[in-house]
């Protein structure tokens, strides 16, 4: 322990800098932590594999091959891992941990954080979309170009909705709960949410309910925009509405110790 | 002639009746304290006195519901954006990320300031640098506190609020601490801690707060605290078999003539002894020659100060709660 000079003089980074140092030390967390690259990589890759593969799930394609069926929703999936349950479980254990405390009250402040988190979360899902895609493709999926955009648009909306829903159990459960409540949401809406399998094949009344769902409602954009480059403005809605409502309720409800 | 003032500097923090309750129970009530710029003010008072709380309302991390705080002049909630970069901050829990390894939290840290201190003699001084390679969720409660403090102070601010900061800390660990808040205090940083540690308090402080109940109970430095005028006490240290009777009438017949209350030599145990009565320099010379006269040896004498200790336990009560 020897001496080093502690002059005094403070002055914040440049706000943008502060913002994207942090979106790379969340990426950087969220890459790096097994549990996290489990359920946003590995997990969604063997979905999109098993589905193609196996005929586990018997299931009529209308006439689209099994990878250009299932591609699109196992690409809203892994997005939903990402934005939901991943960072919910994040953002609940930094939360106990007092870390969400501390970056509050550097420059960064919690705005910073909130924006930091969010740009975090994208640059996930950009792995994802790039793995996910290529092995896709390496399956033989033919997306429909010019559905990309509109797709790119809903993976946004979407990344918001379950964002917002993730700062919302995250800031009011205990971390314990925001774990084992965000993994059975996922487990859930993956299995019965309109997500992987669309809502029209779901049985009884579930299949009008998980239109209304954000994981339905993401799944169906993903997939009127990558297997027929159409606009599926009700299901833009839906997430838009979510979108409005859980941010609302996370912006109000969301505490911070 | 007037005293020149010093360079005009406001207050590092100023409080006034300060109220904050949790479920409409009052944790802080009516707090009023002052921490002056450039010095080191100890915040001293027993568990779920509110302490924490007074210091996160400081912090802007929670909103008082009634009263005013001014941090550096400003206003926590609303002036934050100005005093994020201008205030350190190390909390109780230590707000560390359990994936993370040590220097990279410190990396990033310094990112949002934009001239931060050097991370590597940071952490060479703090002794991070032996754990270095070590995660968050892996370090024992000391190293976890060395690392929080050097992320307090990465920024360079030019005020510190350090929650317990040697809580959990072995004693080499917490006298390197302590060398850094007074070099921080040498370059003109205010500080303000928060402590169960008399010794802390009394090595570092320049002002001690003590806190019972949500309010400030005694304020002043430790000089003042433990000197009280009327408490006239000599402790002393010898063997423990002496003969205190003896004693106290020597003491007796050492004073000057006068009103004076006997005096009473009462053995604490271990050979300490604690004279109460009119202490005087005659009865330092009596009890120095009576002492003398059977052949013992003092090994430590004090007059007329109470330890910051005794001055704590007086006013917040021995009891447990």
């Amino acid at each position: 322990m020897t001496a080093a000079p502690l002059p005094v003089g403070s002055a914040p980074a440049p706000a943008l800098r502060r913002v994207l140092a942090q979106a790379g030390f969340e990426t950087t967390m969220i890459l790096r932590n097994g549990e996290q690259l489990l359920i946003t990589l590995i997990l969604p890759v063997f979905v999109l594999v098993g589905l193609t593969r196996s005929s586990v799930i018997e299931i009529g394609t209308a006439g689209a091959t099994r990878i250009d069926f299932f591609a699109p929703g196992v690409i809203a999936l892994a997005v939903m891992s990402t934005s939901f349950t991943s960072q919910a479980i994040a953002t609940a254990f930094d939360r106990r941990n007092g870390v969400l405390r501390l970056l509050a009250t550097t420059p960064l402040g919690r705005g910073g954080l909130l924006a930091g988190k969010v740009l975090g979360v994208l640059a996930v899902e950009v792995v994802q979309v790039v793995v996910i895609g290529a092995v896709a493709l390496g399956l033989g999926w033919h997306p429909v170009a010019r559905g990309a955009l509109v797709a790119l648009l809903a993976i946004l909306l979407g990344t918001a909705a379950f964002t917002a829903l993730a700062l919302l159990l995250a800031g009011t459960l205990r971390a314990e709960g925001v774990l084992a409540l965000a993994n059975l949401v996922l487990v859930l809406l993956a299995v019965a949410g309109g997500i992987v399998v669309p809502a029209s094949r779901l049985p009884g009344a579930l299949a009008h309910l998980a239109l209304l769902l954000p994981s339905g409602a993401l799944g169906e954009c993903l997939r009127d925009t990558l297997m027929h480059g159409a606009l599926p403005i009700t299901s833009v809605i839906v997430l838009v509405a979510w979108t409005a409502a859980l941010a609302w309720g996370a912006g109000r409800m969301f505490r911070w110790h | 002639m007037p005293r020149l003032s010093p360079v005009s500097r406001p207050p590092a923090v100023e409080i006034s009746a300060l109220v904050k309750r949790y479920n409409g129970r009052a944790v802080v009530s009516g707090l009023d304290l002052t921490a002056p710029a450039g010095q080191v003010t100890a915040v001293l008072g027993p568990n779920g006195a509110g302490k924490t709380t007074t210091i996160e309302c400081c912090e802007g991390l929670r909103v008082p519901d009634a009263g005013t705080v001014r941090v550096l002049g400003l206003d926590p909630q609303r002036d934050a954006r100005s005093l994020r970069p201008r205030v350190g901050v190390m909390l109780q829990d230590g707000g560390l990320p359990t994936g993370v390894r040590p220097l990279e939290m410190l990396r990033h840290l310094a990112s949002m300031y934009a001239t931060p201190l050097e991370v590597d003699p940071l952490a060479e001084r703090l002794g991070i640098t032996s754990f270095a390679r070590t995660t968050v969720r892996r370090l024992s409660g000391g190293q976890r506190q060395r690392l929080a403090l050097a992320a307090a102070i990465i920024g360079r601010p030019e005020l510190v609020f350090l929650d317990e900061p040697s809580a959990g800390m072995d004693p080499q660990s917490r006298h390197a601490v302590w060398d850094l808040i007074r070099e921080l205090r040498s370059e003109g940083v205010s500080i303000v801690l928060t402590t169960h540690l008399m010794d802390e308090a009394a090595d570092l402080a320049d002002t001690v707060v003590i806190v019972d109940a949500g309010a400030v109970i005694a304020q002043g430095s430790v000089r003042e605290l433990t000197s009280a005028v009327d408490d006239s006490t000599l402790r002393f240290s010898a063997e423990p078999d002496l003969d205190a009777v003896s004693l106290a009438r020597a003491l007796d017949d050492g004073r000057r003539e006068g009103p004076e209350a006997p005096h009473r030599v009462q053995h604490e145990g271990d050979g300490d002894f604690t004279v109460s009565g009119s202490i005087t320099p005659a009865t330092v010379a009596a009890l120095a020659g009576w002492c003398a006269s059977h052949d013992i040896l003092v090994s430590r004498l004090s007059i007329g100060r109470r330890t910051l200790e005794d001055v704590f336990l007086d006013l917040t009560g021995r009891s447990l709660r």
